[in-house]
């Protein structure tokens, strides 16, 4: 099989899945069960200084369910550690001590002053760790005290508190980030200019998950009231691809490594984070819902992928997709495709016939000769893909390109020749031809 | 009726228990938990122009119902439903969804089952009924009124929309208890807990229907009487009769019809009390053949056999009734016509003719087969009963009616198993019953207007 040893910024372990900072890793109990059931590595849960904080007491999770009540997007507000922070350092020491052949970092979280950083540094260091994650990310509790995201969607205070950290510690840093913001190569920019080794992306978005109709309250309520918590879990998987992939094709960020989390289920998400640019991936909410055996299913699956592939280690695949990765305006505007429906495979559902018919081209027949059969018609299809989405049946419309003739809906020949948007005719503010 | 079939008790050798006699006769399939309806309900596709609801008698609107199901509105998918079907409670439990909805589903092309469509329906529309609210309320008073005769689903069809549109209606019921075969006829492991009266109750909490029982048309209540006394009938009396077989010794203790069988069992408080023979013959091949041989079963009878004088390809029972018999250990005996019944002062057996086709037309191979019986059920078809109809234009000797529901005389209509109007299934007798309230309404109101012009 493929190898599918991982080296992050240096930090080495047997396969690039780590387990997020979050309650799988909060005490030594859980990452001791991780690293047994075959975990990679792990970001402890957030330490920050004494006293502890302190938690609700009654439900802290929210869910979005599919149809079928399987969970695809999950919230929190659940702080940072609630223990003290030499119980978690201790526990720490020993994991590393008994476990030497995996990553170990510590996720942090103290105020946004130099003295702070610098007081827990070192206490750091001494465990053995890895290296230390800077959780820039919490959306809810800690960021209305100041920290989390708080710091995360302020440039200049992830620039300072990284700088602050690279003099307080050789350990690599990495940086988590916040998606809470309007575009990600800011907060990763900043990092990289306080010398971070490493960007990890995304911690939880602002969220309210669902509201309690009974108690006119968000869920989860807690005594009557509820509030905003941080969304993860498969529905954000899209989001936190798509910031990897901002980061990864950035120019100013020149291979900055990233860790890449959100929403990572299946050896195929993992696959997609790092074609994309990630480095590594980490896993949160999966492990809640199912239990850490996953990482059996995710490691064997990709590396039977990798096996069909050719691909030998990790870094074959890191950043494959990241050149096919553009702006709007560089695609093709003479690529034509038109859907094409399989008359065997298709079960006559209709539902291609009415979304099209209702919301796009009115491009699919309802009934042939009296009967009901669906086809596309060329005259009239964009090739938009809105029937190839809303049919149950897989492949069964697919997309196909024309590449001679003329398009039967605008009568124009067909050009290989690639036309894009910035050239473009109808685009006032094209560039001169030559 | 789905695809899971449920195993009964049954006596190999010996006697059932009674309390295993009385858990046969509980339902063929549990009601969906709300966790499950959900999940199947995201089976359904929404599809466009839905061959299930195509395939509905009363064109129930099946991807709506389903997706309010889904959305977590079951009362409101219990009211899409009824607001077509008002006996929707028994034809979720009782339609062959096989042969209808079901048979056309496009999921079973995917996924090799269709959507439980039957299952989803039961599980909205009991929910509902279960609360009492009734979802329906009467249009302004119109002050007309119409009797109906019989309180089987057509004429409680009738009934129904008919006051729900703010006329009154009187039921003239020959018995003592309304459902019509909802209460008499259909298997009882499929109305399990009483449903029928149940599913009545609710449908009359609309109001202005009013029951009388133990009143008989052509017995000691007229066509003439009610059509000066009302401004209008409606005839639901079903088929009442049951065809006979001419073979001698058919008279014997011990033989009988399939109907008044299950009808027998249907109104014991006490099922273990009926008794049943330890050998059974039932004589046919459609779906009353089948629930007499499963509930003889379900009493204990160790050997039951159904006979028929045709191959297994023309039964009109359903592939589904067949399916739930054979697990059951109902053994099937084709091309077998009954040709004599034997024994001394009750039935010791039947002897049959062997039957084959020849170019196309059934006749007896010359051989014969004797199957020894100490029970036997004909269930070879029900028949017209033509009491009380006089003046009534018949075809095919039911109710002629025309495309409004009329009959040959003016202000009579008919629905239901009595006419020819489709399939005798409940739910085509639901469709007849609301299509006549609707035309026989509109046409009142049309002649009312034109007299106030
Ligand atoms: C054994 C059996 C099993 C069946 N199983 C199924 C099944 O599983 N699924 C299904 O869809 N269909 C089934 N059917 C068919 C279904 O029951 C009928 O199609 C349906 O009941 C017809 O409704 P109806 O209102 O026309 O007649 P009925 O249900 O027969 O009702 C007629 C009513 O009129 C009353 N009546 C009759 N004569 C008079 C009179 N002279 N005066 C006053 N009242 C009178 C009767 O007492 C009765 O209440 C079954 C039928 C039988 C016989
Ligand atoms: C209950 C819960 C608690 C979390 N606590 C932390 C935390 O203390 N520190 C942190 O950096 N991220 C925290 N996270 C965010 C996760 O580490 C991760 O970034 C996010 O859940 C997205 O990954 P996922 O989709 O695999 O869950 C928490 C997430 C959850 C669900
Ligand atoms: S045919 Fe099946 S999938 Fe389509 S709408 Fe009806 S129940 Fe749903």
């Amino acid at each position: 099989m493929a190898n599918l040893q991982s080296n992050f910024v240096g930090i080495k372990s047997p396969n690039p899945f780590w387990l997020a900072s979050a309650p799988p890793t909060d005490k030594e109990y859980n990452v001791v069960r991780a690293f047994r059931a075959g975990w990679g590595g792990v970001v402890w849960k957030t330490l920050g200084e004494d006293p502890p904080v302190v938690n609700v007491n009654g439900p802290r999770y929210g869910a979005v369910y599919s149809g079928d009540r399987r969970l695809i997007g999950f919230n929190n507000i659940e702080l940072i550690s609630d223990r003290p922070l030499d119980v978690n350092l201790r526990e720490i020491k020993a994991v590393k001590r008994d476990w030497p052949d995996r990553a170990v970092v510590v996720s942090l979280m103290v105020p946004c002053e130099e003295e702070a950083w610098k007081r827990v540094l070192p206490r750091v260091e001494e465990t053995g760790a890895d290296g230390i994650e800077l959780n820039f990310g919490c959306p809810h509790g800690m960021s209305e005290r100041g920290m989390g995201s708080a710091v995360g969607q302020v440039p200049e205070y992830i620039e300072m508190v990284t700088r602050w950290c690279k003099q307080h510690t050789r350990m690599p840093v990495i940086v988590k980030l916040t998606p809470n913001i309007t575009d990600i190569r800011y907060p990763a920019r900043a990092a990289k200019a306080g010398g971070a080794d490493a960007v990890s992306m995304i911690n939880t978005i602002n969220s309210i998950v669902s509201v309690d109709l009974d108690q006119m309250a968000p869920n989860p309520t807690v005594g009557g009231k509820g509030t905003h918590g941080g969304y993860c879990g498969p529905a954000v998987r899209p989001i936190a691809l798509n910031m990897v992939a901002e980061v990864a094709r950035d120019g100013d960020m020149a291979g900055l490594p990233i860790s890449g989390i959100g929403g990572v289920e299946t050896w195929r998400d993992a696959a997609e984070f790092l074609a994309l640019g990630a480095g590594n991936v980490q896993v949160c909410t999966a492990a809640m819902v199912y239990g850490f055996r996953i990482i059996e299913e995710m490691q064997e699956g990709l590396g039977r992928w990798m096996d069909e592939k050719g691909y030998n280690s990790i870094d074959d695949v890191v950043g494959r997709a990241v050149p096919h990765v553009t702006d709007w305006s560089h695609l093709n505007l003479n690529y034509i495709a038109k859907a094409v429906i399989d008359q065997e495979a298709c079960i006559k559902c209709g539902r291609c016939y009415i979304a099209c018919e209702d919301t796009s081209h009115q491009a699919i027949t309802a009934t042939k000769d009296g009967a009901r059969h669906f086809e596309v018609l060329s005259e009239e299809c964009v090739g938009c893909n809105l029937c190839v989405s809303v049919c149950p049946v897989e492949n069964c419309i697919t997309m196909e390109q024309l590449t001679e003739g003329v398009d039967p809906r605008t009568k124009a020949p067909i050009s290989s020749e690639h036309l894009e948007w910035t050239a473009h005719p109808n685009n006032p503010m094209r560039r001169a031809a030559e | 009726m789905g695809s899971t079939v449920k195993l009964f008790k049954t006596a190999a050798n010996g006697k059932l228990a009674p309390s295993d006699i009385e858990s046969n006769f509980d339902d063929l399939h549990p009601i969906l938990s709300s966790e499950y309806a959900v999940v199947e309900a995201s089976r359904c596709l929404y599809c466009f122009d839905a061959p299930c609801l195509n395939a509905c008698p009363t064109e129930i609107n099946i991807p709506k119902f389903i997706k309010q199901i889904y959305s977590g509105d079951a009362d409101g998918a219990a009211t899409t439903i009824l607001s077509e079907n008002i006996l929707g409670g028994t034809c979720a439990r009782a339609c062959p969804t096989e042969e209808l909805c079901e048979e056309v589903c496009v999921v079973t092309q995917t996924e090799g089952a269709p959507v439980k469509i039957g299952q989803l329906q039961r599980f909205a529309v009991e929910g509902l009924i279960e609360k009492g609210e009734h979802p329906f309320r009467r249009a302004p008073e119109t002050g007309r009124r119409f009797a109906v005769v019989g309180a089987g689903p057509a004429g409680l069809a009738f009934a129904h929309r008919f006051t729900m549109l703010g006329n009154s209606v009187v039921i003239f019921e020959k018995r003592e208890k309304p459902g019509g075969l909802n209460e008499y006829g259909l298997a009882e492991y499929k109305m399990a807990g009483d449903f029928a009266q149940r599913e009545v109750a609710f449908l009359l909490q609309i109001g202005g229907i009013e029951m009388r029982y133990g009143k008989a048309l052509g017995e000691n209540i007229a066509l003439d009487q009610l059509k000066t006394e009302f401004d209008g009938v409606f005839i639901g009396v079903g088929l009442g009769d049951t065809r006979k077989l001419p073979a001698s010794g058919v008279t014997l203790p011990g033989v009988e019809d399939a109907v008044e069988f299950i009808d027998r069992l249907r109104q014991a408080p006490a099922k273990a009390d009926v008794s049943i023979g330890a050998n059974v013959v039932v004589i046919g091949g459609g779906n009353t053949a089948i629930d007499a041989a499963i509930q003889a079963r379900c009493l204990g009878a160790q050997n039951v056999t159904i006979a028929y004088r045709r191959g297994a390809a023309s039964m009109s029972a359903t592939a589904w009734e067949q399916q739930l018999a054979a697990a059951n250990g109902v053994n099937f005996v084709h091309w077998a016509s009954p040709h004599e019944f034997v024994g001394k002062e009750r039935i010791e057996a039947v002897v049959f003719n062997r039957m084959e086709l020849v170019g196309g037309a059934l006749k007896e191979t010359g051989e014969k087969m004797t199957i020894p019986a100490d029970c036997v059920f004909l269930a070879i078809g029900q028949a017209m009963s033509h009491v009380g109809l006089d003046g009534l234009t018949l075809d095919g000797g039911k109710i002629s009616v025309n495309e409004q529901y009329q009959t040959s005389v003016d202000g009579i209509y008919a629905g239901g198993d009595c006419t020819a109007t489709g399939v005798d299934l409940t739910v085509q007798a639901v469709e007849d019953g609301k299509q006549a309230a609707i035309c026989a309404d509109a046409l009142l109101r049309k002649r009312s207007a034109n007299v106030a012009e």
